[in-house]
């Protein structure tokens, strides 16, 4: 029996998501290793999971040439055993990090192939601000507990290919020649298949090559985080030269690239004017973060409102999206996605719901304000504007339509919601002024509280409030010596939960009163 | 058309005899019933034998040739009855299911089935969904054997033996006139190895052969006297020729080990497993020889009284390998042993955990503590599991299965969420099937579920007058498995004022999209397209309203809350209709690219997401929760939070579109038309507009650029 116990299988888990063809990628392991002279045996846990959740299929494999004289075949195991895999598959980078939690990934024997793409979970697409889990601390775990890693994005790869992430994935396997089979084997695997060969060929030797080549060191960025560009020497337009030489001039060098796409959004918002007010606005900030020593901090005050000044003052209004959604370059954009040639026949249509409170916020203030103060009128009018409608800027009606709301960016100044805005911003200011003189970390965390005023109706009422809820905390908590720590963390219990439970939990828990 | 099509596997059932047939679990379970000359075929599906429904439906064509009656049953009750015709006929039959949950509902036909006894072999091939995978409450299927006294087969998980037990399962049942289970694990249903065929064989005995000379004997029908000599038959008669059976044709096994002072007693079903975590230990090798005496128990009911003892006897100690609970067979065994005045000392639950999986890693630490108490001194040093770091668990996002792409179901759910925000939470009662996803996020919605067609029933007692209506959500498949009755019938005839949502998506979804009644496909061997409303209103429902595409979310909003709010009194049910998506584009997609290869016009359509305009609140996935909507970086250092985006995966459903509308939330969502293969008016329509509005957009760059900071921004 001695020598008969040297025979292991080679063993083979596939940790796959429901959905992305994972039994395909184990039908071809299997016919792969069939046709090499190999019995093999797979199994799965299908069940619910296939839709749309993690499943595990699992393969062991023997040689025909071990079998014992006397007749007797392997006895398969039927699932996966930490520390006894030699080849991790996993069709998405959490995944990879499963196999590892669960024990499979053994630096003495286990070679993990896993794209490095993500398929975000619902936990982490549900959070009102960043929930995006950490793939560097995924990707390092994997790395450190594997013996060979071969990672990359095989979903685009497969794409791109025309083909699907089982074809990558199965060609990743190929190149890291962690099976006792040649590349052309698997091939011969493809074309038994007989769907998709060709695609599913040249997918499957890209992936080849890539698993041959020594894996790329993760990118340590948030891939979620979009750096801000340069700022330009010259502006594009010339009407914008003196704006940035005064950028220049006036400000730290830390806080160019921040103040040059906050300048460049609200002039494109509005006018240049309206850049020269940023600016003022930014001066005024930059004051007082000198005043308090903030070139020590690296002047973070200026450099984090040169972001929030420049989103409040472009506030989202119907009047830029009307803007956005007519661009030629959003055109081009469009046919881009769907992946149409020339000459062939693409439109859009829009998706608008405007109630009264929108209408009245674009009119002349004075009007705005008539119309909502008077019930009957509002009675009247709501029936017929609160419905949405269906827009299509691509014909000469609709795109008519949605010029002449983006025309009205010329009377804007005049609205009652830019009123409405600047008043709050002004207040928000002050409050920031007045923390600067004693906390400025305080007011820093003030700043960056108005990440939470985005987007349009209910999202915008709820996100107003809770930064209202947060600036009364602010006025709160100043005496306190970690005042900017507990805004910070009632600024991440805001963003972290919809509902709002994290946020009142984080309140109950700062022993702030009920408001 | 269920969602996997085994059409072409199916084929291999014709195969001659001593071919090597290499397939799945399920697709040897149905080549087996072909080589025992199985005479009818019955089932309902459920993970894990929906295949074996399938297999079975996609072979209709070859068991036709050899004359096998196949019926996809309403349910399996239905399908266990089915077996009566093996009562006073020398015809066999099989019937299957998932369990426990379907044998529950079987279990009235099964005891009444056991207590006369049968004459041609009776087969109950279940499906034991227990363990990792599984969709239902942990029990054994075992209970059921033992209250009616079916005997149970569980073979070794591997192809021959597992065709072995189906031979050798009708045959034990005619041997004692008793019905057969034959259970199959998860991973045994989805096992893919090879076996040597024999022969199909046609029916020795055809059904309609019974038809020309029926037969009837008032002694197998369940009513007093008969019903008490049954039980005597059972224990006298039945019971010893099961037991004569098993011992002469040695269906359990019996394998010599070197130390044997100890034995290992296991399910069939565990063996594999159990030969590893031996392996691990230095204590086996990969093709079976164990150095500790196993004895394999193919038959997990009866126990036979002479073989335990026959491995007992001269034994210090026995492990019983049991996987769930209770411990059936570690009670039985040491009855047996006590009786016989067998000192061996039998290990079970105390050294293997009471419930859950037995997986390798289990067995090997169950092992471990059994030789560390007899005999440490063979034990190999065993290697530590790796570990990991810590980081990775508070990383690592939970993955909860959800509804697919575009599914028909979510928009109703979403729906229900805008009604709730307005008129505040209501009590809802859920049912089985893939709406039952609604009790995750981002719905949250659902308190209970008490069976498959029981969702409306389970809203019973909250029939308060005045009060706020409860909620009922039920399936089309639930509700055609027992739900019309049990739920809708009993809400009339109880005056329940409660509102009753079934959720009508052609198919019964959950399982694999097969067909039912109320399928709106033609289906040449089946009866479709009968109306769930017809029925509804046929057992006295008056108030029903039916939205025939759920996509409309302001529809079925303004439905939903008329539902809730209406001053009628009594049951009132919203149809809510729209196609399964995976089966929709499972027929479509195929279709559509054949017809644009072909030069046909064809309208293609998906959503997206104007990065720009998006707000990066993710309130839109917060209330649909379409796995296709997901996250991108926004592409504006301005912007910290990424924004939504849809992918390539998204089959224009709307639902997006539509919550973003009827939830007032933001504009940034549009709809993409892509025609291929346009018309010539087509063409020339869009070339007038790209003229005129090319001319605006112009003017429009103009503008744009005498605002521009960035060069490549003009």
């Amino acid at each position: 029996m001695n020598d008969d116990m040297r025979q292991w299988p080679i063993t083979i888990a596939v940790q796959a998501l429901g959905g992305q063809g994972g039994g395909v990628l184990v039908d071809w392991i299997v016919d792969l290793a069939e046709h090499g002279g190999y019995i093999a045996q797979s199994t799965s846990v299908a069940g619910v999971a296939q839709r749309t959740g993690a499943t595990i299929y699992y393969i062991e494999l023997v040689p025909r040439s071990a079998l014992p004289s006397d007749g007797r075949m392997p006895v398969l195991a039927q699932m996966p055993v930490p520390g006894e895999v030699d080849i991790v598959i996993a069709s998405e980078l959490m995944e990879a990090g499963r196999a590892v939690q669960r024990g499979f990934v053994t630096s003495a024997r286990t070679t993990v192939i896993a794209s490095s793409h993500r398929t975000f979970s619902p936990d982490e697409k549900s959070v009102p601000g960043n929930g995006v889990a950490d793939a560097v601390t995924v990707l390092e775990a994997v790395r450190a507990q594997a013996r060979r890693f071969v990672h990359g994005d095989m979903q685009a790869l497969a794409v791109s290919h025309g083909s699907v992430i089982s074809a990558s994935l199965f060609g990743a396997l190929a190149g890291s020649d962690s099976l006792p089979f040649a590349q052309e084997a698997f091939e011969d695997t493809v074309r038994r298949s007989g769907v998709g060969v060709e695609a599913s060929l040249r997918a499957l030797r890209a992936a080849a090559d890539l698993a041959r080549q020594p894996a790329p060191a993760p990118a340590p960025v948030d891939p979620m985080y979009t750096a801000p560009r340069p700022l330009p020497e010259r502006a594009a337009s010339p009407t914008l030269q003196p704006l940035v030489d005064r950028v220049r001039r006036v400000f730290p060098e830390s806080a160019w690239p921040l103040l040059g796409a906050g300048l460049a959004r609200v002039v494109e918002y509005q006018d240049v004017a309206y850049g020269t007010e940023y600016l003022d606005r930014m001066e005024q900030v930059l004051a007082w973060d000198r005043q308090s020593g903030g070139a020590v901090r690296g002047h973070q005050l200026t450099v984090e409102a040169a972001r929030q000044v420049a989103v409040a003052m472009a506030y989202d209004d119907v009047i830029r999206v009307a803007d956005l959604k007519t661009r030629a370059e959003r055109f081009a954009r469009v046919r881009a996605e769907v992946g149409a040639g020339a000459g062939e026949v693409v439109q859009t249509e829009e998706y608008f719901h405007p109630r009264l409170e929108e209408v009245c916020s674009v009119l002349p203030a004075g009007l705005g304000r008539w119309i909502e103060s008077s019930p009957r009128l509002r009675a009247w009018l709501e029936p017929r504007l609160d419905r949405g409608r269906r827009l299509h800027p691509g014909t000469v009606w609709g795109h008519l339509q949605l010029r002449a709301v983006a025309a009205m960016r010329r009377w804007r100044r005049g609205s009652l919601r830019h009123l409405r805005e600047q008043a709050h911003l002004g207040e928000w200011l002050a409050a920031v002024q007045r923390a600067t003189a004693g906390d400025p970390a305080l007011a820093l965390e003030l700043v960056r509280c108005r990440r939470l005023i985005k987007g349009y109706s209910d999202t915008h009422a709820r996100g107003s409030g809770r930064f209202d809820r947060l600036m009364a905390a602010a006025a709160l908590l100043a005496p306190r010596p970690d005042a900017a720590a507990a805004l910070e963390s009632l600024r991440e219990a805001a963003l972290r939960d919809a509902s709002g439970q994290a946020l009142e939990a984080r309140w109950h828990a700062l022993g702030l009163p009920r408001p | 058309m269920a969602e996997r099509s085994f059409a072409r596997e199916v084929e291999t059932l014709r195969v001659p005899a001593g071919t090597e047939f290499r397939g799945e679990g399920i697709l040897a379970v149905t080549k087996a019933l072909l080589e025992a000359g199985v005479g009818y075929v019955s089932g309902y599906q459920g993970s894990p034998i929906s295949h074996l429904m399938d297999v079975l439906a996609d072979a209709q064509p070859i068991l036709e040739e050899l004359g096998v009656y196949f019926e996809p049953a309403a349910n399996e009750a239905c399908a266990a009855a089915t077996l009566s015709a093996s009562v006073m006929y020398p015809v066999r039959g099989a019937v299957t299911w998932k369990s426990t949950v379907g044998t529950n509902v079987a279990s009235d036909a099964l005891a009444n089935l056991s207590s006369g006894g049968v004459t041609g072999g009776a087969l109950v091939i279940v499906g034991e969904d227990y363990g990792e995978g599984s969709s239902i409450m942990q029990e054994r299927t075992h209970a059921f054997a033992m209250k009616s006294q079916m005997w149970l087969l569980d073979p070794r998980p591997n192809l021959p033996a597992i065709v072995q037990a189906v031979h050798d399962g009708f045959e034990l049942s005619e041997a004692s006139h008793t019905p057969v289970m034959l259970q199959l694990r998860i991973r045994s249903c989805h096992l893919h190895g090879s076996f040597v065929t024999r022969e199909n064989r046609r029916p020795a005995f055809t059904l309609r052969e019974a038809l020309e000379s029926p037969q009837r004997d008032t002694n197998r029908i369940v009513l007093p006297p008969a019903s008490f000599l049954h039980e005597r038959e059972k224990i006298e008669q039945r019971w010893p020729a099961a037991v004569k059976f098993i011992t002469e044709r040695g269906l359990n096994e019996f394998f010599d080990g070197d130390i044997e002072e100890l034995g290992i007693v296991m399910l069939g079903g565990m063996y594999n497993n159990v030969l590893r975590a031996l392996m691990l230990h230095g204590l086996a090798d990969l093709f079976g020889a164990s150095r500790i005496p196993l004895y394999v128990l193919n038959v997990a009911y009866p126990l036979v009284e002479e073989e335990v003892l026959r491995f007992f006897r001269g034994k210090k100690a026995v492990l019983v390998v049991e996987e769930g609970q209770p411990d059936y067979h570690e009670q039985n065994l040491h009855a047996i042993l006590r009786r016989a005045g067998v000192d061996t000392a039998l290990h079970g639950k105390d050294m293997l955990p009471m419930g859950g999986d037995y997986t390798v890693a289990v067995l090997r630490r169950g092992l471990r503590s059994f030789l560390e108490r007899y005999r440490p001194d063979v034990l190999a040093s065993a290697a530590p599991a790796p570990g990991h770091a810590a980081a990775l668990d508070r990383v690592l996002p939970p993955r909860p299965p959800g509804l697919c792409v575009g599914c028909p179901e979510r928009p109703i759910f979403s729906s229900f969420k805008l009604v709730e925000r307005k008129h505040g939470p209501r009590h809802v009662s859920s049912d089985i099937g893939c709406h039952l996803f609604s009790i995750m996020p981002p719905f949250n919605l659902g308190a209970t579920t008490m069976g498959y067609g029981l969702g409306v029933a389970s809203a019973s007692a909250f029939n308060v007058k005045d009060g706020k209506r409860a909620v009922a959500f039920i399936g089309d498949g639930g509700f055609w498995h027992n739900g019309l009755s049990s739920g809708i019938g009993n809400a009339v005839f109880n005056r329940n004022d409660g509102v009753t949502v079934i959720v009508d998506n052609n198919y019964s979804a959950a399982t694999g999209g097969q067909d039912i009644l109320s399928s709106r496909a033609v289906n040449a061997r089946r009866s479709t397209m009968h109306p769930i409303e017809r029925a509804v209103r046929g057992v006295g429902v008056e108030w029903v309203r039916t939205v025939d595409r759920t996509y409309d979310v302001t529809r079925m909003r303004d439905v939903l809350e008329e539902a809730l709010t209406t001053d009628y009194q009594g049951p009132k049910v919203v149809i809510a209709q729209s196609e399964c998506m995976l089966n929709r584009q499972r027929r479509e997609k195929p279709r559509a690219a054949a017809a644009v290869k072909a030069g046909q016009r064809v309208l293609k359509e998906r959503f997206g997401v104007d990065a720009a305009v998006c707000s990066g609140d993710h309130a839109c996935m917060r209330l649909s929760g379409c796995p296709s909507l997901t996250l991108a970086p926004s592409g504006d250092p301005l912007k910290q939070d990424p924004v939504a985006y849809v992918d390539e995966h998204c089959v224009a459903c709307g639902h997006c579109g539509e919550v973003a509308d009827a939830a007032v939330l933001c504009p940034s969502f549009y709809k993409t038309q892509w025609v291929r293969n346009p018309s010539r008016f087509e063409r020339l329509v869009q070339a007038l507009r790209e003229r005129v509005v090319g001319w605006m957009q112009a003017g429009q760059a103009r503008a744009l650029a005498r605002r521009a900071l960035y060069p490549e921004q003009a």
